[in-house]
């Protein structure tokens, strides 16, 4: 399955605006998407409540995971996201 | 008597009254112990789908609700709230505990419950979080189970609030200008609903039992100056009312810098707590602001705002107030204030922790760069005179490490907070490193009484006629006295018209207030002389208790001051 490392850039960290902003980018793409933060259980990329459960402030690392048409593509559009501060 | 009337009894705050029908503010539903388990399939199912539903419509008012507030931080803050109710591991958690035999109230309370312990765990920002979490719950749980929604829907025409209590979220979403008055039955005088109700100027009491049994749409006459609230009022009430509003337009009439009636000048000064409330106070009849709360600037922000954003906003406040002095009181983080990038995360006892000036251990950059803002801000608005002050500060030390700070910033009027009873007893010597000090009277009150200002069944210890407060306030004012130096007042003691007599016969300086209080105590000063000020400090310090000293100053008041003033 598609997996891409990245580093979270928002000094708010993900949490707030960029949460939300990140949830409802990882909703748009249709596909079964997921988070995880170190070394920690992945979860569900489209609950705002479990990403902004992860904790993951400026800097965290996270790991995020997706499967089914595109998803190389769609995967490269969420780091995006979270390693660019708007 | 034509029929009975029925009195309830509580706390007034300021001196206004109003008449209107009761709306309540609904408490969060409670879930029912005796919530029926799906015991079968079909059951299973019918509860799912319940709670699906539940969800759904939630997330759809508060859709709705989002788009009226468009553009505001309320509206943003809604929509937050709406993500959270439309989350999928919420539904797919609690539908999870429903299959597994849970009913569907307890099921959303405990997984609502399980991410709540994740975000304060992580402290901070998701800590603040968990009331909003809280706020989706509360709703789920209402419709599943036939409550009322918690809050506050809109109003549809002017209204008496009733609550148990009002939080800080439950005011931030409340449509101001259809209120009348505010009414709860927890909260003390100095708590946050009374301190909102003083700045927007309505009548309010707390601590009123019984309230939330009256019946939603009965007529209720709200008098904070006796602390009434009556149920049904008949003419003769009404009457008082009406009565009441016109003397406040005597009161509101003069615009006059404030003396008393033989010409000693108290200046009189406007609390402010946001941008937009400097502006509103910078055409008031004030010749100032004697404290700008720079933590309300903060209060919305997860991370510290930058020195240029800072410094923009504090200029904007100067320039409502060219010609006239602004007091900024420096970051008053902590306690009942939490702020998410400052606040000090599983303190005990916060009210006694880091906070305020105090901050400076484990946060020096914070203050360096608020004082570096404020420089930024005097120098872009030389018209206008900036005094700056440090809260909470308990020690000599302290002050003068202040002094330095600020000085070295660029700031030259430079003082501190009276608000520790430490610092009242050692004024003289404070007032050898600082400018001018201003006394905090709510934190005086609750330091030296040790009375936690949010204890509203503590309000009688809490007074601020307590002999022992009126004492340190008197040290403190003559140690003024005998340095030169001004001392201030702006705590709600000031706004306090018979107190505000009593404070200027001290020898306190200037007074510092909500705007709605100024019109009573201009009007005060205006019609008593400075001679008569001082007898009635003199009287107040010699009783044995806040009922006595208040009477013994009400007593040597003019019988006509003492009508318009209900005393």
């Amino acid at each position: 399955m598609p997996s891409r490392t990245t580093t979270v850039a928002a000094p708010e960290g993900l949490h707030a605006r960029p949460a939300s902003e990140f949830v409802k980018a990882a909703k748009a793409t249709g596909l079964k998407v997921t988070i995880s933060k170190d070394d920690g259980p992945a979860v569900d990329a489209t609950s705002i409540l479990s990403v902004m459960g992860l904790g993951a402030g400026q800097g965290a690392t996270v790991t995020l995971t997706a499967e089914g048409d595109d998803a190389d593509a769609k995967l490269d559009a969420l780091v995006d996201l979270v390693s660019h501060v708007e | 008597m034509s029929r009975h009337l029925r009195e309830l009894r509580g706390v007034g705050v300021g001196s206004r009254g109003a008449v209107g029908p009761a709306v309540r503010v609904n408490p969060a539903p409670g879930v029912p112990a005796d919530e029926p388990r799906p015991a079968s399939a079909d059951d299973r199912a019918r509860d799912v789908a319940r709670l699906e539903a539940a969800l759904t419509s939630v997330t759809r008012d508060l859709d709705a609700a989002a788009a009226l507030h468009e553009g505001e931080t309320l509206g943003d803050v809604l929509l937050a709230t709406s993500q959270m109710a439309e989350d999928p591991a919420l539904l797919s958690e609690s539908i999870a505990l429903v299959e597994a035999g849970m009913g569907p109230a307890h099921a959303i309370t405990q997984v609502a419950g399980q991410f709540a312990d994740l975000f304060v765990a992580a402290g901070g920002y998701l800590a603040e979080r968990v009331s909003d979490l809280n706020s989706v719950r509360d709703r789920v749980v209402a419709r599943l189970t036939g409550q009322p929604d918690p809050g506050l829907t809109d109003l549809a025409e002017p209204a008496v609030l009733i609550a148990h209590d009002l939080t800080p979220a439950d005011t931030s979403t409340l449509d101001l200008a259809k209120i009348l008055a505010i009414c709860t039955e927890a909260g003390g005088p100095t708590a946050h609903t009374a301190i909102i109700a003083r700045q927007l100027g309505l009548p309010c009491v707390v601590q009123v039992a019984g309230l939330m049994e009256i019946p939603e749409g009965t007529l209720l006459a709200v008098e904070s100056s006796s602390g009434t609230v009556t149920i049904e009022p008949d003419i003769s009430v009404q009457a008082r009312i009406s009565e009441r509003a016109a003397r406040n337009t005597i009161f509101d009439a003069d615009l006059e810098p404030a003396t008393t009636s033989d010409g000693h000048r108290i200046p009189l000064l406007a609390n402010v707590g946001t941008v937009a409330d400097g502006l509103s106070a910078g055409v008031a009849a004030v010749e100032g602001v004697g404290l700008l709360r720079t933590e309300v600037l903060f209060l919305g922000a997860s991370l510290e705002p930058s020195i240029e954003v800072q410094a923009s906003a504090y200029a904007e406040v100067l320039q409502a107030f060219v010609g006239r002095k602004v007091v900024v009181r420096t970051l008053d983080a902590g306690a009942d204030k939490p702020l998410a990038f400052a606040t000090m995360p599983g303190e005990e006892n916060p009210a006694l922790g880091v906070r305020g000036y105090r901050l400076v251990r484990t946060l020096p950059n914070l203050i360096a760069n608020q004082l570096e803002a404020l420089g930024r801000a005097s120098a872009a608005v030389p018209g206008t005179e900036l005094w700056v002050m440090a809260p909470m500060i308990a020690t000599l030390q302290e002050a003068a490490d202040f002094a330095a700070l600020a000085r070295g910033a660029g700031l030259d009027k430079v003082g501190v907070m009276i608000e520790v009873p430490s610092a009242a007893l050692r004024a003289s010597q404070l007032l050898e490193v600082v400018d001018f000090v201003s006394l905090g009277t709510n934190d005086l009150g609750q330091y030296t009484m040790a009375a936690d200002r949010m204890a509203g069944e503590l309000s009688d210890i809490l007074d601020m006629w307590q002999p022992a407060v009126l004492d340190l306030v008197a040290m403190t004012a003559s140690a003024g006295i005998a340095s030169g130096r001004p001392v201030g007042v702006c705590g709600e003691s000031a706004s306090d018209p018979l107190m505000a007599l009593v404070l200027t016969g001290l020898g306190v300086t200037s007074l510092s207030m909500s705007t709605s209080a100024l019109g009573e105590v201009r009007y005060a000063l205006r019609h008593t002389s400075l001679d008569t000020c001082q007898a009635m400090a003199r009287a107040a310090l010699a009783a044995g208790s806040p009922t006595e000293a208040r009477d013994a100053a009400a007593a040597l008041l003019s019988d006509d001051l003492g009508h318009m003033l209900d005393l």
